[in-house]
């Protein structure tokens, strides 16, 4: 550990329970039981986030033809190139079916991210992202979804009737992020506002109802006003969050609001879209606003396109004529690496912000994944996906993993795992899983 | 389930069970004894909570929210609002929009106008007036008295806030944000009660409450909400009265307009996008003029000319905008505003789904597509569920790589014919779309399409035409056009889906709907004044009545 000299000098001063201002700023160090901890004394806490991207991947552009820690990126994986150690990719995980049709674009993902496979978007279980914000969610929001191809859906379902919405404004994300309720974490000074106090209170007034109410309904309907209050207690608790004074953020620079965009799926606006908001969900991550989130760079049945073209990504995995030199669509391939790059441009966003001895990307885990591995047939064998980042040391990336046709829960059992749940099996019929992925976990 | 989902098989066009009820001996007339459903709890729409925010506190006052994407279930938003959740990003929403109506109403300069009394000392708690404002705005907001432990607890909020704030008046703002961000507020919450006769039915301000939203796209007025406490609306005279007294107000159009906007599928405009460089005549103007011209032509066919439903599918008489005049090439000399017009004969266009709000809703960003029209044409117009394509699907014919020509929609289609797994629903989904191919992915007219002649000709369901506009004939005529209508109406009225025992309703409504020779607002009149309307289905004790509110 290179870190040794600069945690021994700071255990003394860390007897004293706060490092004084007049110290010079570290960047960080370790307390006792080596956990990171930033200069202010606070924990860094470990985020959890997805990434998705549609329509797949090329298997011959994307799969390492080796697996383990010397393997060789392929064309699409070349942008990312400069994170190979900071990435451990997936390949080779299935959805299995079970018999259940396959909606194009929309089984495969939810099969992924909620462990069982559906025909439509009638989810029978929660998306893993929302079990997680349940289990760490502390922050001003539970979590914080984005769609960067003007689509205000989103992957991230509580139940059937809940989805959280996207935001697909960097406008809109901003002044959500950064607008009324938020308070600069490095402000000289603290003065709780007295209207969160009452405003707080009224919310519990309002709570107040809910016995008299909850016998008054059938029992579905029961379950809608549960989550109802369980969505009014966590406004209550934000308020609450307003009322103490924020923990003080190293290297923390508030961003300058973003112009009003045109929000479409062309895919220049669609990657400049993505890029302001990348940078505003780092920033977000950075001073505690949240601590889940879920990227949604392209609709599933991905609707991006090139100016003047009739076509777009997703009817051209069906449409175009396999290049016969190439021996894979020319099209559909420009698509499948822009998104690559995009992904690029969002590991730079967060692996671009110093935190502890690393950056924010070390503190994060973010999962990024697709719906379907080769579009052109729907196929939910193989679903191309990736972790990046370490979880604050809980994942260990730096290699290629190939999933051997594995159940695709055991990626979403093993993240349960990294961020702290207690669950040993995950999944439904023969997606069921209690096999956690070892070569992830340290 | 009631069921016209018409589950396509090749060649074999099922007909809609509901289509063969028996009858027997019962006049096709008369009401059959009601079935009834579950009382619902029911979010209001965003229109709804517009409608409902201007309707208690005037048109002026601003509501800043955004609201997610709307949950649709079995092709109407009013089934989903039965079974959709609040996020928490919703309740943002929701408390935002609270704030901003409070502080507006309670500003300086406009209190005077919302309160009826005033404190002595604005800087104390004033108990009466409090009172006064909690009890008349929570009884608007709920659509119900507030009970005797709501009255009080929100009146305490109103105290505990005034002393903090040192501000009588931030006291009832935050007083104000509790009532709107209660659930009794952003939910239609139904309650039970029962009849003289020991028959379970909605209780009278759950009647008020339907009715209002229903026929007014709003929240009950003074006027229903007075009926109800009277006991008016356990009356059928009394029903009757409020029932006309609602489809004779400015507001019926309103729910008209939201019934339509909701069957039609336009809340699909929010994620449309085109190609500038292809349609560079689309721009976010038309998109909003687009649905507004639908909405016009139908409330103007509908309500204003009282006509038959099933003209709007041949009827050339609109209502368009300069912005609209340049896609459809039709002259139109107003500068801004709406101009009643006619499209010419030989335009080829007559009927609503030869309008823009549907051709470039249901169309690629850059090209038209005669598979989502089509399918839409099914769903939309006809309730005919349509499968998802197979999962595994060669579409490589498609793009011939021979290099044989393949210029119009209908070549490239008919490449599908020649797979069994395609070609069961492609018969069924595609003329009715070639039937539109005249129309390009915006809804301009075309006569080529990459230089080859377009041949809109096919059959309906046996309904034969050779023409766009003949087209719209074959749809008018087709015999599940109006019951479509009817029974996407009852869902919208009752928030869910039918059931399997409602079927002889159905049949009734579909025979009264003929009846009136097919005007809506008769069916909406029918559907309001049913027995069934009103009717809680049997077995469900787990719920209690509402005995137990006032704790």
């Amino acid at each position: 550990m290179a870190k040794l000299s600069r945690r021994s000098f700071l255990r003394g001063s860390l007897q004293g329970a706060m490092v004084g201002m007049g110290l010079p700023l570290l960047n960080c160090f370790l307390n006792d039981s080596g956990k990171a901890m930033a200069a202010t004394g606070q924990r860094i806490p470990v985020r959890f986030g997805t990434w998705i991207w549609g329509c797949g991947h090329i298997p011959e552009l994307w799969v390492p033809e080796q697996t383990g820690r010397e393997y060789v990126m392929p064309a699409h994986l070349q942008p990312i190139e400069r994170y190979r150690e900071k990435l451990a990719l997936l390949s080779g995980f299935d959805v299995k079916l079970d018999g259940v049709p396959n909606k194009p674009h929309v089984t495969g993902c939810f099969g992924l991210r909620t462990g069982i496979p559906v025909p439509d978007r009638q989810v029978k279980a929660p998306t893993f992202d929302v079990l997680i914000a349940d289990a760490i969610a502390d922050t001003r929001f539970r979590s914080v979804e984005v769609c960067s191809a003007g689509i205000q859906r989103s992957y991230s379902y509580r139940d059937a009737g809940s989805p959280n919405p996207s935001e697909t404004s960097p406008l809109a994300l901003y002044q959500r992020l950064f607008g009324e309720g938020f308070q600069n974490p490095n402000n000289a000074t603290f003065t709780p506002d007295p209207n969160y106090m009452v405003h707080k209170s009224v919310l519990s007034a309002v709570q107040e109802e809910r016995q008299a109410l909850m016998r008054a309904v059938g029992a579905e309907d029961r379950q809608r006003l549960d989550e109802y209050f369980t969505s009014v207690r966590e406004l209550e608790q934000k308020l609450a969050l307003q009322l103490q004074p924020p923990a003080p953020v190293q290297n923390f620079l508030l961003p300058d609001s973003p112009n009003e965009a045109a929000v479409d799926s062309e895919i220049s606006n669609v990657l400049e879209n993505h890029r302001i908001m990348a940078g505003l969900l780092a920033r977000a991550l950075q001073c505690n606003q949240t601590k889940v989130f879920n990227v949604l760079f392209s609709d599933t049945a991905s609707n991006l396109r090139r100016p003047g073209v009739s076509s777009t990504h997703h009817t051209l995995t069906h449409e175009e004529p396999v290049d016969p030199k190439l021996g894979h669509q020319r099209e559909v391939a420009w698509f499948a690496e822009q998104s690559m790059l995009a992904w690029r441009d969002f590991l730079d966003a967060i692996d671009g912000i110093p935190e502890g001895d690393g950056t924010l990307l070390d503190n994060c885990l973010v999962l990024a994944h697709s719906d379907c591995s080769i579009a052109k047939s729907h196929a939910v064998e193989g679903i191309p996906a990736m972790i990046a980042g370490s979880a604050g040391g809980r994942i260990r990336t730096g290699f290629h993993l190939a999933g051997n046709a594995d159940p695709i829960t055991r990626i979403g059992l093993t993240v349960q795992q990294a961020m702290g749940l207690p669950v040993a099996s995950w999944g439904g019929l023969s997606m069921e899983t209690n096999r956690t992925i070892t070569e992830l976990l340290v | 389930m009631i069921t016209k989902r018409l589950f396509i098989i090749p060649f074999v066009l099922l007909s809609v069970i509901s289509g063969c009820g028996d009858y027997g001996s019962r006049d096709a007339l008369s009401e059959p004894e009601p079935v009834g459903g579950p009382p619902l709890l029911r979010r209001l729409t965003e229109s709804q909570y517009h409608a409902t925010v201007a309707d208690i506190f005037g048109s002026d006052v601003p509501v800043v929210a955004r609201f997610g994407r709307a949950l649709r279930s079995d092709g109407l938003i009013s089934v989903g609002t039965g079974e959709a959740g609040i996020s928490p990003f919703s309740l943002e929403q929701y408390d935002s929009a609270a704030r901003g109506v409070a502080d507006y109403i309670l500003a300086a300069e406009r209190r005077e106008k919302y309160l009826s009394c005033a404190p002595e000392n604005m800087s104390e708690f004033d108990e009466n007036c409090a009172t006064d404002f909690v009890q008349t705005y929570g009884e608007k907001l709920f659509r119900r008295p507030l009970s005797d432990a709501q009255l009080a607890r929100y009146v305490d909020a109103v105290k505990q806030g005034s002393a903090h704030l040192g501000d009588f008046y931030a006291g009832l703002k935050y007083g104000l944000v509790g009532l709107m961000t209660a659930p009794e507020f952003t939910f239609r919450i139904e309650r039970v009660d029962q009849d003289s006769d020991g028959v379970r039915q909605l209780d009278a301000y759950s009647k008020a409450t339907r009715l209002s939203y229903f026929l007014t796209n709003s929240t009950p007025d003074q006027e229903l909400l007075r009926a109800a406490k009277d006991g008016e609306l356990d009356t059928p005279s009394g029903v009757e009265v409020q029932v006309k007294r609602l489809q004779s107000s400015d507001k019926f159009e309103l729910a008209v307009r939201a019934f339509f906007t909701d069957m039609l599928e336009f809340d699909l405009f929010d994620d449309l996008a085109k190609d500038s460089e292809i349609y560079p005549a689309f721009n976010s103007k038309v998109a909003a003029d687009a649905q507004e011209q639908t909405l016009r032509t139908i409330t103007y066919q509908l309500l204003e000319r009282h006509g038959d439903y099933r003209d709007l599918f041949t009827t050339r008489e609109t209502f368009l905008t300069r912005a609209l005049g340049v896609v459809y090439r039709v002259p139109v000399p107003s500068r801004s505003g709406w101009e009643k017009t006619e499209f010419p004969i030989e335009s080829g266009r007559a009927g609503i789904q030869t309008h823009v709000s549907f051709l470039g809703l249901h169309s690629h960003p850059g090209r038209s597509s005669p598979t989502l029209r089509g399918a839409a044409i099914r769903e939309v117009f006809l309730c005919q569920e349509v499968p998802d394509p197979p999962p595994d699907v060669d579409f490589s014919a498609i793009d011939d790589p021979e290099g044989n020509p393949m210029p119009t929609a209908r070549d490239r289609l008919w490449a599908h014919n020649s797979q069994a797994a395609c070609a069961g629903c492609h018969k069924i989904m595609d003329p009715p779309g070639f039937a539109l191919e005249n129309f390009d992915g915006l809804g301009s007219w075309r006569q080529l399409e990459n230089g080859a002649e377009i041949d809109a000709s096919g059959s309906l369901d046996g309904l034969d035409f050779s023409k766009p506009s003949e087209f719209g004939a074959a749809l008018s005529q087709h015999p599940e056009t109006p019951r479509c209508l009817a029974e996407k109406m009852y869902r919208f009225a009752v928030g869910r889906d039918t059931v399997w025992y409602e079927r002889s309703y159905m049949d009734y409504l579909i025979a009264k709907f003929e009846d009136h020779n097919y005007r809506v607002p008769e069916l909406m009149r029918t559907i309001a004044l049913s027995k069934n309307f009103f009717a809680i289905a049997a077995h469900q004790e787990h719920i209690a009545e509402l005995a137990d509110r006032s704790e």
